[in-house]
């Protein structure tokens, strides 16, 4: 009972900080971190994949699909509500994963990286064919309301940071109790050792299903509130290059520590925006050098930094 | 008949192409272990290389001996290889041998981003071209069309090249030596191997590879920024297909995928941004690990 009450100190603190910070943040930043928060949580899925050893380098399907669902029902639908954004994308983006989780969970290593990469690959090149979807222009996103109230200006930002701190406290929750239950455990073994784990009776195939189902439903959680904080969708969001920028932050993040993704995530969203607006032309060498030296620097992760404790046997 | 005929002409131009961007990477990937992300890079650089070297020796009088500008690209994508090679290899990637296969993605995915940029900085953001090498071979009437005479010289360069690195690797000595590396890093170094050496030679030939697939298509097209983001993709698409590190297997890749993309062009035009991928799906679904697998032995 004691790590239950762990979780619930650590999240209620969390989002304690959070909800300070919203009031106290200039809107600039507001957006940064809701854009960090959203797409951590995209990284997050994939987290959940590493801890049974597997990347998927297509995470931008679900996130795409979740910005998607935003910008359709806002343009053909009229469906603004955010909070019924949100179940939407995660029931369709629960149905995409779940057709293809059982599909994946037969590959491993590069090959379920590249597979999923195709994937989110196809949908990037059905999106940017169909022009009644805006073809590569994409779509622009009406802004949100939250259950009637329909804010605007900086009461829309902090509105929507608030919504994502809450969803991502709460998230944040869920994955911890689940990374410390039993299927998060044999999660663990899979990733030191998946034969071992088929001889004890556990099914791998089914651990890495679960976990693509999971990954897809926050991915498309991630896309829906990303998509409304820009206000525009497009192809690009489904495309490789976004997909390795997420893999990219869990890396960073390592799979020990759930808060070290979102630490990750809003660092990246810094380093961009500030490379940008300092090295307007080489913002991605900035972006690359500093990975190769996070990735020579700190090979677990920044979670290695405040999860000294090390899980499982590998 | 005859859209069979221009399908198979229009397929196979397509994957030789497709061959030479992608064996450099799955001959990289068998040695090293790396799948790398910076390929698409390298064979921008290639392209940007070759696009200036033709263009100064057309300038100083290259216009004497126009077929001089084909050994001015081999020439450029050859110095790519000796300059960037031994850097990237020896500087980076050689910390990551141990490491996770992705991890090996993520660091090159890094270099992609570096380069990207660099390559802007170095040749600006204007398109460049080159058309003189693709002109100069005059047009060839296949069937009912007429075709460049470039693009056959593409497939016959894709083949010799294909038929060199397939002599190296099985006929000369250092060929079987890097072979034995594929096969087992570590008893390799026992027998006296010089791994170090093996690791450099071949991922110079990888990048030699990708720079001359630039190259080789810098004069069909306008050199411009992103050229290599797309050519990564489908490159890897090509080698899974084929399986990982197999030089047949991104041959018969490459085949494959060609030939449906020119199917798809003629018969289902709006197919063809993803015939690519859904071909690799396919393959994968049937032959999880790609047509040419090279055995594995699992850890109990």
């Amino acid at each position: 009972m004691k790590a239950f009450s762990d979780i619930r100190v650590a999240s209620l603190l969390a989002l304690a900080l959070l909800v300070a910070g919203g009031f106290a943040l200039p809107e600039w930043a507001l957006f940064l971190m809701t854009i960090g928060l959203a797409k951590a949580l995209v990284s997050l899925g994939i987290v959940v994949q590493m801890r049974a050893g597997l990347v998927s380098f297509g995470q931008g399907l679900f996130f795409c699909i979740g910005a998607y669902v935003a910008g359709l029902m806002a343009n053909f639908a009229g469906l603004t509500d955010i909070f019924v954004l949100t179940g939407i994308a995660v029931i369709a983006c629960l149905a995409v994963g779940g057709l293809f989780g059982p599909l994946l969970a037969n590959y491993r290593g590069i090959f379920f990286a590249m597979l999923s990469l195709s994937l989110s690959m196809i949908l990037y090149g059905v999106l940017s064919k169909m022009n009644s979807l805006g073809g590569t222009d994409g779509l622009n996103v009406a802004a949100p309301t939250f259950a009637g109230y329909a804010p605007e200006g900086r009461a829309l930002s902090l509105s929507l940071y608030l919504y994502t701190s809450f969803i991502v406290v709460a998230i944040g929750a869920v994955l911890r109790t689940g990374f410390d239950s039993q299927h998060g455990l044999v999660s663990l073994a899979v990733r030191s050792n998946e034969l071992r784990v088929e001889y004890l009776g556990a099914s791998v195939r089914r651990t890495n299903a679960i976990n693509y189902v999971i990954s897809a439903m926050l991915g498309g959680i991630g896309g829906v509130i990303t998509g409304l904080a820009i206000g525009h969708v497009d192809p690009e969001y489904a495309y490789w290059t976004t997909s390795g920028e997420f893999v990219f932050v869990a890396i960073l993040a390592g799979y020990l520590s759930i808060p070290a993704v979102f630490v990750a995530s809003i660092i990246l969203e810094l380093v961009r925006s500030f490379s940008n607006l300092y090295f307007p032309n080489t913002w991605q060498m900035v972006l690359g050098v500093f990975l190769l030296v996070i990735i020579l620097t700190l090979p677990n992760g920044l979670g290695s930094l405040f999860h000294r404790k090390r899980e499982g046997g590998s | 008949m005859d859209l069979l005929l221009v399908i198979l002409v229009d397929g196979l131009i397509y994957g030789a192409w497709l061959f030479i961007v992608s064996v450099g990477l799955t001959l990289v990937f068998g040695v090293l272990g790396i799948l790398n992300l910076a390929h698409g890079s390298l064979y921008a650089i290639g392209a940007y290389s070759t696009a200036t070297a033709v263009g100064i020796y057309f300038a100083y009088g290259g216009d004497a001996f126009p077929l001089g500008s084909y050994a001015v690209m081999a020439l450029a994508a050859i110095i790519v290889a000796v300059v960037i090679a031994p850097l990237l290899e020896r500087g980076l990637l050689r910390h990551f041998y141990h490491r996770d296969e992705v991890i090996g993605v993520l660091v090159t995915y890094g270099v992609f981003l570096i380069l990207e940029d660099a390559i802007k900085l170095i040749w600006g953001v204007d398109p460049l071209f080159v058309y003189e090498p693709y002109d100069l071979l005059g047009m060839v009437e296949a069937g009912p069309l007429f075709y460049v005479a470039y693009d056959f010289l593409v497939i016959a360069v894709s083949a010799i090249t294909g038929f060199a690195v397939w002599y190296f690797l099985n006929r000369t000595r250092r060929g079987k030596v890097m072979l034995a590396v594929i096969h087992d890093r570590e008893m390799s170094q026992t027998m006296g191997v010089n791994v170090d050496k093996v690791f450099l030679l071949a991922f110079g030939a990888g990048v030699f590879l990708a720079a001359f697939g630039g190259a080789l298509t810098a004069p069909m097209i306008s050199v411009s920024p992103g050229i290599g983001v797309n050519v990564i993709i489908v490159a890897f698409a090509v080698i899974i297909i084929g399986g990982l590190g197999s030089i047949e297997g991104a041959a018969l890749g490459a085949v494959m995928v060609g030939i449906s993309r020119a199917a798809s062009v003629h018969l289902m035009p709006e197919l063809e941004l993803f015939i690519i991928y859904f071909v690799m799906a396919v393959v994968l679904i049937f032959r999880p690990e790609g047509i040419f697998v090279r055995t594995q032995t699992r850890k109990i």
